[in-house]
C-alpha cells in the first residue's frame, strides 16, 4: 500500500455494530496446532483447543510455559508461525485490527498509563473500534461506557485521573474498557495477578458473572485453587505444549503438576468449597535427606511441626495417630510416614511397639503441645526411649493432660531428659539436637 | 464541559490571542505603528472574488492550439486611507515574516505534540527522527558547496531522505520498535552533525551564512517562502489531526492499541511520515529552531490535558503565537538575533519552571 493510500484507507473507518456471539454454531474460539516463535524461542508448539461459547476457560502453567504468548496469538497481536487461530470462525491472523477488535477484548496485565487521562476517558477508547474518524463519540457509545463503568463498580471514579487510582481499581478500569468493546471474547492476562486476596476474588466473581451474562473469557491464572473454583475447564501448558485439557478436576492430578512445574504437589478436595485443592511442597519436601525425626502430636497440635520439618529437608514420621486425626491430614498432604490406629480407638500394643521402634530409628524425637489421655498415654511412654527429646511447651502440661498422675508422671520423666521450647523456636532446638546426636554417635 | 465544547473554546481563544500578537508584532519595529493602522492594512488586503474573465495572457498550450484559462478578478472590500510607507512597512517588510513564523511555529508544535505522543516520551520534539539535521545536511551544502540546487529545495529534501533513512534502518519484518527508532534517530544525527561540522570547515566566506541559517532565523522572509509553508502545513495539520483519536489509544502501548482496533504499524507510518514532512517544511523555510516543538506541548497539555484531539489544535495555535512573539524579541531586541537563540534562551528557563512546579515527568 502507498504511503497516500494508508492515509485515505485510515479515513474510511467503517462503522458496524458488535458481532453478535451467536450467530454460529461451535466453539467461539478456534485454536488449532499454532506453533509460535519468538526470535529463537519457540514460545508455543502445535497447541490445539477449543472455547466453547459462555466458557470460563483457565489457563495454567508455570512461568514461560507460553499462557500469554497464547493469549497474544488469539488477540491477533502476533501472528501463529504455523496452524490457525478463528473467531467465531473468521481467521483473526487475517483481519483488520478494527474487526478483530470487536470480537476479541483483551485486559493486559500491565499497560502504560503514566498520563492524566481520567478513568472514563480511558473507558472510552474501549470504543475506538467503532468510532468514525470525525464524529465524536456518540450517545450509544456513552451509554455503553457508563455500563460498563457501572459493571465493574468504578463509577464513583470516572472523573479521577487514571494515575490517582489503585491497583485494584485500575485493573477494573481496564476491565471496563474491555467490557466497552462489547466483544463476545474476553481475554484477561493473569487477572489476579498483584492483587490482595480480597481483590482477586472480587475480580473473579466479577469475571464469572460476565461468564454468567454469556461472555466466553480465556484468562491465565497463576493461583492453581482460584482456577479450580472459578474455571469451567483448564488448559494446563508446559514448555510451550498442551500437558492437558478438560475440567479442573481432570487437570489439577499431581502427575501433572509434576510434570508441568517440577515441584511436589498434594491434590485433596477443599472441604469448604468442595472443589480440587491444590498444596504446594517446599522443593525437595519428599526426599527426606536429612536426619530422621520422629514428631508425636495429635489433634492439629503438629500439623505446623510436620510441615515446618519436611519443609526444612528432615525425614520427619510421626505417630501414632488415630485415622481422622487433623495431624494425619497434614502428615498425609505432605507425604510423611505415619503410624495409624483406628479412629478414637487407644493405641494398641503392636502401635506402641512400632512407635517405639520410630523413636530409637529417630535423631530426635520432637513431642508437640498435645493433649494427653489415656488412649494416647503410650506415646509419650514411647518418647522416653528417645535419643534426643525436644518438647514444646506453648500452654502448661497441666493444662492438656486428662491421664492423672500418669501422664504427669512421664512428662515430668520427659521434661528432664529433653530441651523445652516454645513452637517458635521448634527449628533451632531440632537443629541443636541433632548436632548432639550426631557428635554422641561419632 | 464535552470535548467539541472545549475544543472550540480553546482554540477560538488561542486564535484570537495569535490574531492580536500578529497585529501587535507588526506595529513593532523601527517605526512604530498604530494597531489601528495595521489593521486598516490588513483590512486592505481583504477581496473576494468577483470577475472571472478568460484571458489570453494566462494559457495552456495543447499542442498548437492555445486553452485560455479562466482568471479571477478580485474586489478589495476595504479601502482606508493609509500612508504608502505604513502599508508598505506592515504588508511588505514585516508581515511576511510574521506570518512564516506563524507557519513555522504551528507546524513545529504539532510535530511535537505528535512525536511525544508517539514516542511516549516527554523529551521527544519533531526533530527526534533526524529531519532537522537532515535538513541542515541540504540547507549547508547548498550554501557551503558550489552546488545548483535552491537551499530550500535541498532543505526539504535531505530532511525527509534522512527521515526516511532512520524509518528503515530501524524497521525489521515490517515492525518500528519505537525504541529503536529513537536510537537510530540519534545515531543518524550525530552522523549528519559531523558530515555538516566537516562542511563548516570548509566553508570560507559563506560560513557566517551557513551557521547563521543552522541557529534558526526568520528574517528576510519572503511572501514566496510564506506561501511554500502554507501549501504544505495546513493540510499537513489536517491528516494528523484526523489520527488523533490513534494517538490516544496508541499512549496506552502498541500491544493494547492493537487490541483496541488501530493498525498499529501502518498508523505509526502515517504519524512518522507526515510529522516529517510538516517539520521539513519548516525547517526548510526557517533553519533548526529549538524548543518551540518541545516545550509548547508540555506547556499546552498542562493546561488542556492529554487528548490529542484537543491537544493538537491548541498547541498548534500556541506554537504560532509562541515564534510570533520570540521573533518579535528577535528582531527587535539588540539588533538583529536569529530567533532559534531567543527561543532558546527563554523556553529553556521556563520548561525548568514548569519542570519545578507542575511536573513535567510523564505526558
Amino acid at each position: 500500500m502507498t504511503f497516500l493510500e494508508e492515509i485515505i484507507d485510515g479515513v474510511n473507518g467503517t462503522s458496524a455494530g458488535p458481532v453478535e456471539a451467536r450467530d454460529r454454531d461451535g466453539p467461539i474460539v478456534e485454536v488449532s496446532d499454532v506453533s509460535v516463535s519468538l526470535g529463537s524461542v519457540q514460545a508455543l508448539e502445535d497447541v490445539s483447543v477449543d472455547v466453547q461459547r459462555g466458557e470460563f476457560m483457565g489457563v495454567i502453567g508455570p512461568n514461560g510455559a507460553g499462557k500469554t504468548t497464547l493469549l497474544r496469538t488469539i488477540s491477533g497481536v502476533i501472528d501463529p508461525t504455523s496452524g490457525s487461530v478463528l473467531v467465531n470462525g473468521q481467521d483473526v491472523t487475517a483481519l483488520p485490527s478494527r474487526e478483530s477488535s470487536r470480537l476479541v477484548a483483551v485486559v493486559p496485565q500491565e499497560t502504560n498509563l503514566a498520563f492524566d487521562f481520567d478513568v472514563r476517558e480511558i473507558v472510552e477508547m474501549g470504543r475506538t473500534p467503532y468510532q468514525k474518524r470525525v464524529r465524536l463519540q456518540g450517545e450509544t457509545d456513552s451509554e455503553i461506557v457508563d455500563q460498563a463503568l457501572e459493571r465493574t463498580q468504578i463509577a464513583d471514579l470516572a472523573d479521577r485521573d487514571i494515575g490517582e487510582v489503585s491497583g485494584g481499581e485500575r485493573q477494573r478500569v481496564l476491565l471496563a474498557r474491555a467490557l466497552a468493546q462489547d466483544t463476545p471474547v474476553l481475554l484477561l492476562d493473569e487477572p489476579t495477578a498483584s492483587l490482595d486476596i480480597n481483590h482477586q476474588i472480587r475480580t473473579l466473581e466479577l469475571v464469572k458473572s460476565l461468564v454468567e451474562a454469556g461472555k466466553t473469557v480465556m484468562a491465565p491464572i497463576h493461583d492453581l485453587n482460584l482456577a479450580a473454583h472459578y474455571c469451567d475447564r483448564l488448559l494446563l501448558l508446559s514448555e510451550g505444549r498442551r500437558t492437558a485439557l478438560g475440567p479442573p478436576s481432570s487437570v489439577l492430578t499431581e502427575a501433572h503438576l509434576e510434570s508441568a512445574f517440577g515441584t511436589d504437589a498434594v491434590v485433596t478436595n477443599n472441604p469448604v468449597t468442595g472443589s480440587v485443592y491444590v498444596m504446594a511442597l517446599p522443593e525437595g519436601a519428599r526426599e527426606c535427606t536429612g536426619p530422621r525425626i520422629h514428631v508425636i502430636g495429635g489433634g492439629g497440635s503438629g500439623a505446623r511441626l510436620l510441615y515446618l520439618l519436611a519443609a526444612s529437608g528432615y525425614d520427619v514420621t510421626t505417630g501414632a495417630l488415630n485415622e481422622g486425626d487433623a495431624d494425619i491430614e497434614t502428615a498425609r498432604m505432605l507425604g510423611v510416614d505415619r503410624i495409624t490406629v483406628e479412629p478414637y480407638a487407644p493405641i494398641d500394643e503392636a502401635a506402641a511397639e512400632r512407635v517405639k521402634n520410630r523413636v530409637a530409628e529417630a535423631a530426635v524425637t520432637v513431642v508437640a503441645d498435645l493433649a494427653i489421655g489415656n488412649g494416647n498415654l503410650p506415646n509419650l511412654e514411647a518418647a522416653t526411649h528417645a535419643d534426643e527429646l525436644v518438647l514444646i511447651e506453648d500452654r502448661p502440661f497441666e493444662e492438656r493432660n486428662y491421664a492423672g498422675v500418669r501422664g504427669r508422671e512421664l512428662y515430668e520423666q520427659l521434661r528432664a531428659a529433653g530441651t523445652v521450647v516454645e513452637s517458635r523456636n521448634v527449628l533451632d532446638a531440632v537443629e541443636t539436637a541433632t548436632a548432639d546426636e550426631e557428635s554422641a554417635g561419632r | 464541559m464535552g470535548l467539541r465544547t472545549r475544543t472550540l473554546t480553546w482554540s477560538g481563544l488561542l486564535a484570537v490571542v495569535l490574531f492580536s500578537v500578529v497585529t501587535a508584532s507588526a506595529g513593532i519595529g523601527p517605526v512604530t505603528i498604530a494597531p489601528v493602522d495595521v489593521l486598516k492594512v490588513l483590512l486592505n488586503q481583504v477581496a473576494v472574488p468577483s470577475s472571472i474573465t478568460l484571458s489570453s495572457t494566462a494559457a495552456v498550450s495543447v499542442g498548437s492550439v492555445s486553452v485560455p484559462l479562466p482568471q479571477l478578478g478580485y474586489t478589495a472590500l476595504f479601502a482606508y486611507q493609509v500612508p504608502e510607507t505604513v502599508s508598505t512597512i506592515v504588508w511588505t517588510v514585516r508581515m511576511p515574516r510574521i506570518l512564516l513564523g506563524a507557519l513555522v511555529g504551528f507546524a513545529l508544535a504539532v510535530a511535537g505534540s505528535v512525536m511525544q505522543g508517539f514516542f511516549r516520551n516527554p523529551m521527544a520534539d519533531p526533530s527526534i527522527i533526524g529531519v532537522s539535521t537532515g535538513a541542515a545536511v541540504g540547507a549547508v551544502a547548498a550554501i557551503v558547496l558550489p552546488i545548483p540546487v535552491g537551499l530550500r529545495v535541498a532543505a526539504f529534501i535531505t530532511g525527509l531522505v534522512a527521515a526516511f533513512g532512520v524509518y528503515l534502518i530501524a524497521t525489521e519484518n515490517g515492525r518500528t520498535p519505537v525504541a529503536t527508532l529513537l536510537l537510530a534517530g540519534v545515531a543518524v544525527q550525530t552522523f549528519l552533525g559531523a558530515i555538516i561540522s566537516f562542511m563548516l570547515t570548509m566553508g570560507g566566506q559563506s560560513l557566517e551564512q551557513a551557521v547563521y541559517w543552522l541557529m534558526g532565523h526568520l528574517h528576510n522572509a519572503t511572501w514566496d517562502e510564506v506561501g511554500f509553508a502554507a501549501l504544505f502545513v495546513p493540510v499537513l495539520f489536517v491528516v494528523l489531526a484526523w489520527y488523533s483519536r490513534d494517538l490516544n489509544v496508541l499512549l496506552l502501548g502498541e500491544e493494547d492499541a492493537a487490541t483496541l482496533g488501530i493498525e498499529v504499524e501502518r498508523t505509526k507510518r502515517v504519524l512518522l511520515g507526515v510529522s516529517s514532512l510538516i517539520t521539513a517544511a519548516a525547517v526548510a523555510v526557517s533553519g533548526v529552531i529549538g524548543f518551540v516543538g518541545l516545550i509548547v506541548p508540555h506547556m499546552m497539555r498542562l493546561v488542556v490535558g492529554p487528548d490529542h484531539r484537543i491537544l493538537l489544535p491548541t498547541s498548534a495555535l500556541a506554537g504560532a503565537t509562541f515564534l510570533v512573539l520570540t521573533d518579535t524579541v528577535a528582531r527587535t531586541w539588540a539588533g538583529e538575533i536569529p530567533v532559534g537563540i531567543v527561543t532558546a534562551a527563554l523556553g529553556a528557563p521556563f520548561f525548568l519552571f514548569l519542570l519545578r512546579r507542575r511536573e513535567v515527568h510523564a505526558l
